[in-house]
């Protein structure tokens, strides 16, 4: 699909990398296309919601009439720590590695 | 120290002292083994589910109240959504919204006088693990921290210098250390300070630069200052703070971009499914209000009222404990404030900080009071009370009364024994006695300090004193 | 081809029965379980299972033999979906970001089973993170209808549809969150309970939609599923969101008459292309309960139609959120990294690695397949800056107009009776080139999820090429009893 049919359609390419950079995937060309494609359909369908008036509902987070679950503050026993870096893809002695980071250069 | 209007605020995360992190029973404890504190809830293992720590809760509640905040009653978790590598779920659970406490204040003083800095909200979230650089390039993770217990006190931007800003940082940490909820450290990391400061001219709106990276207290003064001055040089320049956060290095003493980006980070808050809705209970809240302490600048008002000075009562309110120790040394004393502030301000907290580290008494109130006890009943002099406080504090002996015996440190009272040696004093001083009762009142020194010495110090000044009036004339 | 006239006489045997036997030694646990294996590797064409737990199989088929307990589950054969945490089993969620990686720990409902007796034959297949209706999204191929091998089981839980339906188990463990119990149920001819949220523990489920997610029992006959369901239930202290309600006996009362039972059919329900086999098996179903003394009234839940596009904004977003945690740090797949050289002194040392975020983005990348990639993608969108309150709030408010349909509904009506899919199984390839498509198949399913009400599928009959066709009975929060009465009843009806 060519670019210039992409434009007007409800999720852009611009908003495809944009999402795409926040989950942390990285599309070939091909595949930003179809999502462009896909998302704006999916967004298209569920517009029908705003055939509602809900000024006046609340929204429902938890359906449960459930509320102020709490657990004592009692310690309980870890896990040993050759189960813990049992899964883990590379590690150094007891700790999990991965390439340098800069610190606190969270996106 | 600018010609700019300058606009501070402080955000500040505390470690809580629960048993157990935030949403697992794993205990919240520090210097473990790496990567020995950690189950599926904190290690985010598919399929594992947060279940929120009572004790935390009450603790954030407590700060609530003694900050004068209120208490939001129905309040929730939400999950703030981002990536990094000591962040095992990819989201932190933290509160959006309804964060557990808003709208408190905090007075503040020094050299600025006294001032009400806000605070606009308290909320309650979860640590993230430790990263730390391996000398191959790699960085290790340690899970250890993750998942304990913080909550996070953001001030309004009241603050408009660095002394301000220090002020505000000390009481901080006073209070969470007062209520037992933090050990306010803020070298060690169980206290985290990040300042916004912005600089604008008069009548202008200034962009607040962020800076992170404050790991001691007077670096968060020296960081502010420096950049305040390094924005003013902008301002004055014509030039445009743009916001950003920044590093404080404080080798360098400057700081230094981290990030630039003009957008903000995109979270993606939303109610955390996994967790229903906290109502915070008539019961909860009586029980916090039950259990709150007198709070410091309540105490050191009621020890002002005692006949403590000012400066004096901010020393014995710098930490809960010494309050304490205060009264039972006050009480000791008959309620003599000036002598009980005198003791334990000037021997006992100075012997805390030179022999216990400065984290504990040597001397128990209890002992301090009984030699406080001797000196005010005139049985020993004041410096002999000192030399039996330094024995106690040196050795961890508690029995001054003890001490003064076995060093023969009794003074002596006795009118018949001082009349007597006092009478050979005047006798053996003529010309003196003739010049003093001649108006030279300033000899009665000169006598008082002849008995001393006749009685190797240990003469009851007051009585002394008495005595030669009486017989000099 | 239909594997289904072979199963063998044990898992043909209701639970009652299959006890009996065991217990005068007309079967002999361990054979029969020994038997089993060798039927699926027999029937591995089906690919119905990713794990067979031989060891496991016969470790617990030792314990019950040597033990002098009274095992109340003892008979059941179990097939579990492997998103499912089973401690040192693997838990792919029939992903690649999930290779190699195996569960510290088991799932509660699991464990509480375990403990009655029953024996775990094996890990299911399913639609990658249980995102999907027909297998057809498994990283591992799809699983096959036993019915007609050309057709879906149904999804996500259609692994361990299969299983049950093939005679390969006489339970399976599937899971929820806009039908992906019911639906497998259906179109494999089992019962099929989506439980009420909160009845049964999450711990150990591998989250997908956090509020709409429930672990769901499949089985040949209600009294077995009953079983297996009420053993799970009940409150867990490590799952915040579990209901403390007690879980009444479900399997004890299945022949208590169903006389004056207020049934409703949901006119929402009666719209729309509706395959008309399917319609003619509710009206059938409708007319039984009426000759058992119900009432059949019609009734309306009139926000019904806004419930697929309420779930397409709230179960992506929850997952893009359930799903960060895949990053490839701490467990399952890494990219982006080369193969670490082999140490000359045979420490360990680390190789030259690229930065982090590329490992984060490779490995995501690589590991989950179009469909998960898709659901994050829109989950990620709809709570992004400036979208949340246009997407995600605005689906949470129509969530709250959906549930008081139904709470509305439940004052008047004791029952509701639905179809559970609108058509039978479809054929591979049919829905999956437009995703609304195959969305759409969850239109009687998922209000229940949304709405947190529990909802059971039924059997009842087959269409004209043979294939089964699944009736759905809904009832109000915590009346799972309820539901296994009348499905019982409606189970002894011939077909």
């Amino acid at each position: 699909m060519k670019h210039e049919e992409t434009k007007g359609r409800r999720i852009s390419l611009e908003e495809v990398n944009r999402i795409a950079e926040l989950a942390r995937l990285s599309p070939s060309e091909d595949e930003r296309e179809q999502l462009a494609a896909k998302m704006s359909s999916v967004i298209d369908f569920v517009e029908q919601l705003n055939e509602l008036d809900t000024t006046s509902i609340e929204p429902l987070h938890h359906v449960l009439d459930l509320h102020s679950v709490l657990r004592d503050d009692v310690v309980r026993p870890s896990l040993p720590v050759s189960e813990v870096m049992k899964n883990a893809p590379q590690k150094k002695g007891d700790y999990f590695i991965v390439p340098r980071v800069i610190k606190g250069a969270e996106t | 120290m600018s010609d700019y209007a300058v606009t501070i605020g402080l955000e500040v995360h505390a470690q809580l002292l629960t048993n157990t992190k935030m949403f697992c029973g794993c205990k919240a404890s520090y210097g473990a083994a790496h990567n020995s504190l950690t189950c599926p809830v904190c290690m985010g293992l598919p399929g594992a589910l947060p279940m929120p720590n009572r004790r935390a809760i009450e603790m954030a509640v407590k700060v609530g109240l003694a900050t004068g905040s209120t208490i939001t009653r129905a309040t929730k978790f939400d999950r703030k959504n981002y990536f990094y590598p000591d962040l095992p779920k990819g989201y932190q659970i933290s509160q959006f919204d309804k964060p557990i406490c808003a709208g408190g204040s905090m007075e503040i003083r020094g050299l600025f006088g006294v001032k009400r800095v806000g605070i606009t909200r308290i909320h309650l979230e979860e640590d993230a693990g430790k990263s730390q650089h391996g000398d191959d390039d790699g960085t290790l993770i340690d899970l250890n921290r993750c998942g304990v217990p913080l909550i996070e006190i953001v001030s309004e931007p009241d603050m408009s210098s660095p002394e301000e800003a220090y002020a505000y940082l000390m009481e901080i940490r006073r209070l969470v250390r007062w209520l037992e909820v933090c050990d306010g450290n803020l070298e060690e990391g169980s206290l985290r300070c990040d300042a916004n400061i912005s600089v604008a001219p008069e009548g202008e709106r200034g962009v607040p630069v962020e800076i992170k990276n404050l790991n001691s207290f007077h670096g968060v003064e020296k960081a502010i200052r420096y950049e305040i001055e390094r924005q003013s040089e902008v301002v004055r320049n014509g030039g445009k703070i743009s916001r950003m956060t920044l590093l404080w290095d404080s080798d360098k003493g400057e700081t230094r971009v981290m990030r630039t980006k003009e957008a903000a980070h995109d979270y993606r808050y939303f109610p955390e499914p996994d967790l229903v809705e906290l109502s915070i209970s008539d019961q909860m809240m009586a029980e916090a209000h039950e259990a709150s302490p007198e709070y410091p600048w309540v105490r050191r008002e009621r020890y002002v009222g005692i006949g403590v000075k000012p400066d004096d009562a901010d020393v014995l309110t710098a930490e809960k404990e010494f309050g304490e120790y205060f009264e039972e040394v006050f009480a000791g004393c008959n309620n003599e404030a000036p002598r009980a502030v005198r003791w334990v301000i000037g021997e006992a907290l100075r012997w805390r900080k030179e022999l216990g580290g400065g984290e504990r008494f040597v001397v128990s109130a209890y002992a301090t009071a009984e030699v406080a006890g001797l000196e005010a009943s005139g049985k020993i002099s004041g410096l002999a009370a000192k030399t039996v406080y330094e024995e106690m504090a040196r050795t961890g002996r508690s029995d001054p009364a003890m001490i003064v015996k076995e060093k023969g440190l009794e003074q002596v009272s006795d009118t018949g024994a001082l009349e007597a040696v006092i009478t050979k004093i005047i006798e053996d001083n003529p010309k003196e006695v003739e010049r003093y009762r001649g108006g030279d009142m300033k000899l009665k020194g000169f006598f008082v300090g002849q008995v001393m010495k006749a009685m190797g110090g240990k003469a009851d000044p007051k009585a002394t004193g008495e005595i030669l009036g009486r017989l000099l004339g | 081809m239909s594997e289904r006239a072979q199963i063998d006489n044990f898992t043909e045997l209701g639970l009652v029965e299959r006890r009996e036997a065991l217990a005068v030694g007309k079967f002999d646990l361990v054979k029969e379980v020994r038997r089993l294996s060798a039927k699926i590797e027999a029937k591995s064409v089906l690919n119905a299972f990713l794990e067979t737990t031989d060891e496991l199989a016969v470790e617990c088929t030792s314990k019950l033999a040597h033990s002098e307990e009274a095992f109340p589950l003892r008979g059941v054969v179990l097939a579990v979906k492997d998103n499912i945490a089973l401690k040192d089993h693997q838990l792919t969620c029939a992903s690649k970001i999930l290779d190699g990686y195996k569960s510290l720990f088991t799932s509660t409902a699991l464990q509480r089973l375990s403990d009655a007796g029953v024996v775990i034959i094996g890990k299911t297949n399913l639609d990658e993170f249980a995102m999907g209706s027909s297998t057809e999204h498994s990283a591992f191929g799809p699983s096959l209808n036993p019915f007609d091998n050309s057709r879906v089981p149904g999804g996500s839980s259609g692994g361990s549809a299969a299983a049950v339906a093939a005679g390969l188990a006489t339970a399976s463990l599937g899971s929820e969150t806009g039908g992906s119990v019911r639906q497998p149920a259906a179109f494999c001819g089992l019962v099929g309970i989506k439980p009420t949220y909160g009845r049964i523990s999450r711990y150990g489920l591998v989250a997908f939609g956090s509020s709409l997610d429930q672990i769901g029992v499949m089985a040949r006959t209600t009294y077995e599923c009953a079983k297996v369901f009420e053993t799970m239930a009940g409150h867990d202290p490590l799952d915040n969101t579990s209901s403390p309600v007690p879980v009444p006996d479900c399997a004890g009362n299945l022949d208590r008459p169903l006389k004056g039972l207020r049934v409703g059919l949901p006119r929402e329900y009666r719209e729309g292309t509706i395959q008309p086999e399917v319609a003619n098996s509710v009206e059938r179903a409708a007319k039984v309960l009426k000759e058992m003394g119900a009432t059949i009234t019609e009734c309306s839940l009139p926000h019904t139609k806004y419930a697929i596009p309420v779930y397409y904004i709230l179960a992506p977003a929850e997952a893009s959120s359930n799903l960060a945690r895949y990053d490839g740090v701490r467990y399952g797949l890494r990219r982006g990294t080369p193969p670490p050289t082999p140490p000359a002194s045979g420490g360990e040392v680390a190789p030259p690695l690229p930065p982090i975020e590329d490992i984060i983005r490779a490995s995501r990348q690589a590991g989950f397949g179009a469909e998960v990639k898709r659901r994050i993608m829109l989950g990620t969108y709809v709570l992004s800056s400036g979208y949340y309150d246009a997407y995600y709030l605005k689906a949470q408010k129509v969530r709250r107009l959906i549930r008081q349909d139904f709470l509305n509904v439940f004052d008047d009506f004791d029952l509701l009776l639905t179809p559970t899919t609108p058509t039978t199984a479809f054929k591979f390839g049919e829905k999956t080139a437009d995703p609304i498509a195959m969305y759409l198949s969850d239109i009687f399913t998922a209000p229940a999820n949304l709405a947190g009400v529990p909802a059971i599928s039924v059997p009842f009959g087959f269409d004209d090429k043979g294939l089964p066709i699944g009736i759905q009975l809904m009832a109000a929060d915590f009346r799972e009893d309820l539901l296994f009465q009348v499905a019982h009843q409606l189970e002894g009806v011939a077909q």
